[in-house]
């Protein structure tokens, strides 16, 4: 025994390195022939994401094709990111729609305060996660862009459905 | 023809002691040589395509035992990574520290590759085959010093590794070809002394003599008449290897990456083909010397004329499946199995693998002369049983009393006294709990 490597006493039946051995190599055969795998094949098996899960934002349109956002300014205010750039517009009709609405979605938090403070229901974040770029500048989404999306959109957790039955 | 003649000189005759088979190498020149060359190129081949198959199963199996699914894109079930691994490391850039000794640096990896390759140059893939051309012998040089030959150059693997870590000139590299010239000393002893009994048992020390003896039913194998040697040589053939549990000469959790921290591209590619290589010699070793070789058990049929060439391939194919069953096992232990503390390591080599392997030579020695004295001959049914009875007390004395705690001194616990007094109430209850077990102290 090599100075220094301190050895407990131990009952004798725990000392065999055999039986452990074997114990060991059944455990892992039994792992081998019966395995449990739980990963996901990802480009072509897809993780169910949560109703709930909040991603890549969306703004959803009126029936003739137009933006429901009215530019009141509630989401960039409540954005705690401060990634929302809206710049207001208003119409010969006095109905009030965004000039620039532009989300930076690297600067974004996912926090969906956009989505629940939005009086319109326009501005949603998504179920959807993939939104890799090849630049930076492909993360700042424009209105166009939010429009273009289509993947569903989050539901958010409502406090009066706690369990969202 | 004089290289010819001088070879065919080296290779010579070999006769069986159960004269089962008389082996003779062709008496035409001409014929010998093409057979050798065919057999080189396949040897070769076969060899290079089984290490790629052998570290596709080896990420397979590890994958499995883990719960992953392991490269599975490359090609169906992932058969092709090893080929694009193989593509990648040789696009890759080599880097070559500052310091580093080049000339040596550059011939590290190639000694320790080498070798392993060479080995397989005596080992006999499957029965011979009486072409009419003259018997062909499927070893590519069945040298008469077979299994010699093998030791000698078995030790030379370590050189690769040694001077890959001195000439990196890094104290980790450094480090882990000491430990791994210290390990291959150690356990090469117990190696050799476990071949030994075999090696008593066949009579000579050539290969196709070993697997001549153990040709018949299957009675005769090594491991049931030398089972102890088989344990000895599996655990000195890890330690060869440098397979988990004894891969302590490249650590990953001390050493960086041990003797080849240094080393990118190709030559850790030919460090890592060297290392399945030497897996699947000594799986060869294993089979050859202990599994009968390319002998089928339970039947004669692998063992009589006529040696056509549907016996030399299924008897090939055979030797095959026993090889694959070892490289099984090697992955199966290398991923149950933790790394060895390094006086554990020393310590089972010196004072166990060499004691018992020596008293093994004693006790198989004794035997044998005794039942031959008896008049019982080594062929013989009664031989093989009363071989069998005598192993299976070895391997009850060594299973049943050494191995406890004995064998592998045991790890460093924080177990107190409260909690073995506990365990052994678990197992002897209250009555047994006598004041001398509780003496053992913490710490």
């Amino acid at each position: 025994m090599a100075i220094g490597v301190k050895v407990l006493e131990r009952p004798i039946e725990q000392t065999s390195y055999v039986r452990a051995t074997l114990k060991g190599m059944a455990l892992t055969l039994k792992h081998l022939v019966n395995r449990d795998t739980v990963t996901i094949q990802y480009p072509e098996q897809k993780w169910a994401v949560s109703p709930r899960w909040r991603g890549t934002h969306r703004m959803l349109t009126t029936e003739d094709g137009k933006a429901k956002c009215v530019a009141c300014g509630l989401c960039p205010t409540v954005c705690p990111a401060n990634c929302i750039k809206l710049v207001p517009g208003e119409d010969e009709n006095g109905n009030r729609y965004p000039l620039v609405f532009e989300i930076d979605e690297f600067r974004c938090i996912f926090c969906g305060y956009c989505q629940e403070v939005c009086p319109e229901e326009a501005i949603h974040v998504g179920r959807h996660y993939e939104n890799a770029e090849f630049s930076r500048d492909g993360f700042v989404y424009d209105l166009e862009r939010l429009m273009a999306q289509t993947h569903p959109v989050s539901e958010l957790w409502d406090p009066m459905d706690p369990k969202g039955e | 023809m004089t290289l010819v003649a001088l070879l065919q000189a080296a290779t010579g005759y070999t006769t069986t002691p159960n004269g089962l088979q008389h082996l003779t190498v062709p008496d035409s020149g001409w014929a010998w040589f093409i057979a050798t060359v065919v057999k080189m190129l396949l040897t070769f081949t076969i060899y290079m395509v089984g290490v790629m198959m052998v570290i596709w199963a080896e990420r397979r199996i590890c994958a499995f035992i883990q719960d992953r699914r392991g490269p599975n894109r490359v090609g169906p079930h992932g058969l092709l990574q090893s080929v694009a691994d193989g593509v990648k490391n040789i696009m890759k850039e080599e880097t070559y520290p500052g310091e580093a000794y080049l000339p040596l640096f550059i011939l590290a990896p190639v000694m320790s590759f080498i070798p392993a390759l060479i080995t397989w140059s005596v080992i006999p893939y499957g029965a011979p085959w009486d072409s009419k051309w003259g018997t062909i012998d499927t070893a590519l040089a069945p040298m008469p010093i077979g299994f010699l030959f093998i030791l000698a150059i078995g030790s030379l693997g370590v050189y690769g590794i040694v001077l890959a870590g001195w000439s990196s000139n890094n104290k980790y590299s450094l480090l882990g070809g000491l430990r791994s010239s210290a390990q291959m000393i150690s356990y090469e002893i117990a190696m050799g002394m476990a071949t030994i009994p075999v090696l008593i048992l066949a009579g000579n020390v050539s290969l196709n003599t070993i697997v001549s003896r153990q040709a018949g039913w299957g009675l005769h194998w090594n491991v049931i008449n030398v089972t102890v040697a088989f344990f000895v040589f599996m655990v000195a053939a890890f330690a060869e290897t440098n397979r988990t549990p004894f891969d302590l000469p490249e650590a990953e959790a001390e050493l960086v990456a041990g003797y080849h921290s240094e080393y990118s591209a190709m030559k850790f590619s030919m460090f890592f083909i060297a290392e399945y290589a030497n897996m699947m010699t000594v799986s060869a070793l294993m089979a050859t010397l202990f599994f009968g070789g390319w002998d089928i058990p339970f039947t004669l049929w692998d063992n009589v004329a006529p040696h056509t060439l549907i016996k030399t391939l299924v008897t090939f194919a055979f030797f095959w499946v026993k090889i694959l069953f070892f490289v099984f096992v090697f992955i199966w232990i290398r991923w149950t199995l933790p790394r060895f503390r390094y006086d554990q390591l020393m310590a089972l080599g010196w004072k166990f693998m060499l004691p018992t392997s020596l008293v093994y030579v004693v006790l198989i020695a004794t035997a044998t002369w005794l039942l031959e004295y008896m008049g019982v001959h080594p062929a013989s049914w009664q031989f093989a049983v009363a071989m069998l009875g005598l192993n299976v007390v070895a391997v009850g004395i060594i299973f049943g009393v050494i191995d406890r705690g004995r064998l592998i001194s045991p790890a460093y616990s924080r177990l107190d006294k409260r909690h073995i007094d506990k365990l052994r109430e678990a197992r002897y209850g209250r009555a047994r709990l006598t004041p001398a077990t509780s003496e053992g102290g913490a710490d």
